[in-house]
C-alpha cells in the first residue's frame, strides 16, 4: 500500500487526529453535497417529475436502450477490429525486416499521436465524399474505424512491449532448440506476451467505450446523443445526461474491476510478473509514445 | 488553380494556427488545473483518513469512467443553460473556461493516479531509513520520500498532458473555436484537398505531442532514481 511508505503505524495521538480529520472531511464533504443540492432545488432541478420521466417505459424504449444498444455496438466492433490491426502492426512492430519495422513504427506512432476526435471527422466526411455507404451508416463506420487506428496502434504498442519485457533466455531458447525467428515469436513470445498484457487490454477497453461518446459529435446516435435528444424533449436535459453517465460508469468501473482481477490472478500464475493494472487505465497506462523516436531507423 | 495556390487560398482564409494556439492554450490552464486537483486527490488517498480516502476514490473512479464528452455537453447543456451560470461576461471566453475548467476537472482524475504510482515506486525501506534516522513524517516527506516519488511520475504525468493535448479537440462541443471544428468546416468547403487538411491538422497534432513525448522520457531517464 501506498499509505505504508508515507505514514507509520499512529500512536494514540495520531489515531486520535485521523479521527478528528476523518469527522471534519465527513462534515465539509456533506456540506458541500447539501451546497449543491439547494443550488439544484433552487433551479427547480430536483423536481420529482424530471427524475420520474427517465424511469418511463417510453425513455427506455426509444431512447436508452436503443442509444446504449448503439454505442455497445460500436465499442464491441471497435475492439474486435482494434485487436486485429494491433495484432499485425504488433508483429511488424516486432519484425526483422528494417521496412517492415520502419513502416510499422510510424503508423502506429501516427495514429497514437492524432486525436480521436480528428481522425473521426475526417473519415465521416471522407467516406461522404466518396458515398460507398448509406448516410445513416457512415457516422458509425468513421466511429469504428477512427476507434481501431488509435486503439490499435496502443495494443500494438503492448504487445511489443510485452514481448520486450519476457526474460531474454525465452527467445534464446527457442532459437537454440532451432525455431526460426518468426517461429519463436509466434510460438513462445507471443503467448506469454499475450498473457502480460491482458490487465492492460481490459483497461484499453474502457477507453474504447468512453470514446464511442465522440461519435456524439459526429451525429452517431449512440447513449450521449439520444439522452440528449431525450433531455431536450421533455426539459431535463441535466438528469437525462447524468443518467448517461452512469450508465457508463457502471459499465466501466465493472471492467476496471474485472482488469485489476485479472492482473492479480494471472501474476500469482505466471513466472513473468504480470504489469499491474491498478495504475490508470488506456491511453495513459501506455508506453509513452516518444520512447521511440518516429523518424530513427533501426539499426539492422 | 495550381495546388500551391489552393493551399495559400486556404491560409488565408482559415487561422489554423489561430485554431491551433486556442488549443495550446486550453492544454496549458487545464494542465495546472489538472495538477493542482489531482495533487490534492492525491494526497486525500494517500492520507490514513478513511473519508478522505473515500473521496478521493470515488472522485477518481467517477471521473476517470465518464466520457469527457459527456463532461463537456453536461457542462454546457446541463450547467450553462439550466442555471444560468455565465462565468465571465464575455461569450467566447465563457465557453473557453468552461472547457478549461471540465479538462481540468476531468484529467485530475488521471493526474491523481500518476502521482500516486510515483508513490507507489519508492521503496518502504526509504521511509524507514529516514525514520531510523530521526526524521519525522514532514522532514522525510520533503527530503526522502517526494524526491523519489516526483522522478517516478515523470513518465505517467507526461502521459496524462499527452491525453489532455489531445482531449482538447473535445471542446469543441463546448463551441470553442479550436482544431478540430476548424478541420470540420475546412473540408466541408473545400473537399476536394480533404488529405491535405487531414494531414495539416494531423501533423499539427503531432507536432504538439510528439515532442512532449520526448521531454517526458528524457527527463524521466535523466532524473531516474537508480536502484
Amino acid at each position: 500500500m501506498s499509505s505504508s511508505v508515507l505514514f507509520d503505524a499512529p500512536g494514540p495521538r495520531g489515531r486520535a487526529l485521523t479521527r478528528i480529520f476523518n469527522v471534519i472531511a465527513l462534515i465539509l464533504f456533506l456540506a458541500f453535497i447539501a451546497y449543491v443540492l439547494v443550488i439544484m432545488h433552487r433551479q427547480g432541478q430536483l423536481e420529482a417529475e424530471k427524475w420520474t420521466a427517465l424511469f418511463t417505459a417510453r425513455a427506455w424504449e426509444y431512447y436508452f436502450i436503443p442509444g446504449l444498444i448503439s454505442t455497445l455496438k460500436a465499442a464491441l466492433l471497435s475492439v474486435i477490429t482494434s485487436l486485429i490491426f494491433g495484432m499485425a502492426f504488433g508483429y511488424m512492430r516486432l519484425s526483422t525486416s528494417a521496412p517492415v519495422l520502419w513502416f510499422a513504427t510510424v503508423v502506429v506512432e501516427f495514429f497514437r499521436a492524432v486525436p480521436v476526435l480528428i481522425m473521426m471527422i475526417f473519415f465521416w466526411l471522407f467516406l461522404g465524399k466518396l458515398a460507398l455507404f448509406s448516410p445513416q451508416q457512415l457516422p458509425f463506420i468513421a466511429v469504428v474505424i477512427g476507434l481501431t487506428l488509435y486503439n490499435g496502434s496502443v495494443i500494438a504498442e503492448l504487445l511489443r512491449s510485452g514481448v520486450k519485457q519476457l526474460p531474454k533466455g525465452q527467445g534464446e531458447a527457442g532459437l537454440a532448440i532451432g525455431l526460426t525467428p518468426g517461429k519463436v515469436l509466434r510460438s513462445i513470445l507471443m503467448p506469454q506476451a499475450m498473457v502480460t498484457m491482458l490487465p492492460s487490454l481490459v483497461s484499453q477497453f474502457v477507453v474504447i467505450l468512453k470514446d464511442t461518446a465522440l461519435g456524439y459529435i459526429i451525429s452517431y446516435p449512440e447513449l450521449l446523443a439520444s439522452a440528449r435528444r431525450f433531455g431536450s424533449g421533455e426539459g431535463n436535459i441535466l438528469q437525462t445526461l447524468v443518467l448517461a453517465a452512469v450508465m457508463f460508469i457502471v459499465i466501466n468501473f465493472a471492467l476496471t474491476m474485472l482488469a485489476t482481477w485479472l492482473s492479480g490472478f494471472l501474476s500469482s500464475r505466471s513466472s513473468t510478473g504480470v504489469k499491474k493494472a491498478d495504475g490508470i487505465p488506456g491511453e495513459i497506462d501506455n508506453p509513452n509514445p516518444a520512447t521511440i523516436a518516429i523518424f530513427k531507423l533501426p539499426k539492422n | 488553380m495550381s495546388f500551391g495556390e489552393q493551399l495559400s487560398t486556404l491560409f488565408d482564409t482559415y487561422n489554423v494556427l489561430g485554431a491551433f494556439w486556442v488549443n495550446v492554450q486550453l492544454t496549458f490552464w487545464a494542465a495546472i488545473g489538472s495538477f493542482i486537483i489531482g495533487s490534492v486527490l492525491a494526497l486525500m488517498r494517500i492520507s490514513p483518513v478513511p473519508s478522505l480516502q473515500f473521496i478521493g476514490t470515488a472522485y477518481v473512479h467517477i471521473f476517470r469512467n465518464t466520457p469527457l464528452t459527456i463532461l463537456m455537453t453536461m457542462a454546457i447543456l446541463g450547467v450553462w443553460t439550466q442555471f444560468q451560470l455565465q462565468l465571465v461576461s464575455d461569450f467566447k471566453a465563457n465557453f473557453f473556461i468552461y472547457a478549461v475548467i471540465v479538462l481540468a476537472i476531468y484529467h485530475a482524475a488521471f493526474v491523481c493516479e500518476a502521482i500516486r504510482s510515483g508513490i507507489n515506486t519508492v521503496p518502504v525501506g526509504q521511509a524507514e531509513a529516514a525514520r531510523a534516522i530521526g526524521l519525522g513524517f514532514f522532514p522525510a516527506a520533503r527530503h526522502i520520500i517526494f524526491p523519489q516519488a516526483l522522478r517516478g511520475s515523470i513518465t505517467p504525468l507526461g502521459n496524462t498532458l499527452i491525453a489532455l493535448a489531445k482531449n482538447t479537440t473535445v471542446a469543441t462541443v463546448a463551441s470553442v473555436a479550436e482544431a478540430s471544428g476548424m478541420m470540420k468546416s475546412m473540408i466541408e468547403f473545400n473537399s476536394d484537398l480533404i488529405f491535405v487538411i487531414f494531414l495539416i491538422f494531423a501533423m499539427g497534432f503531432v507536432v504538439i505531442v510528439v515532442p512532449i513525448g520526448i521531454l517526458t522520457t528524457w527527463a524521466s531517464r535523466k532524473l531516474a532514481v537508480k536502484r
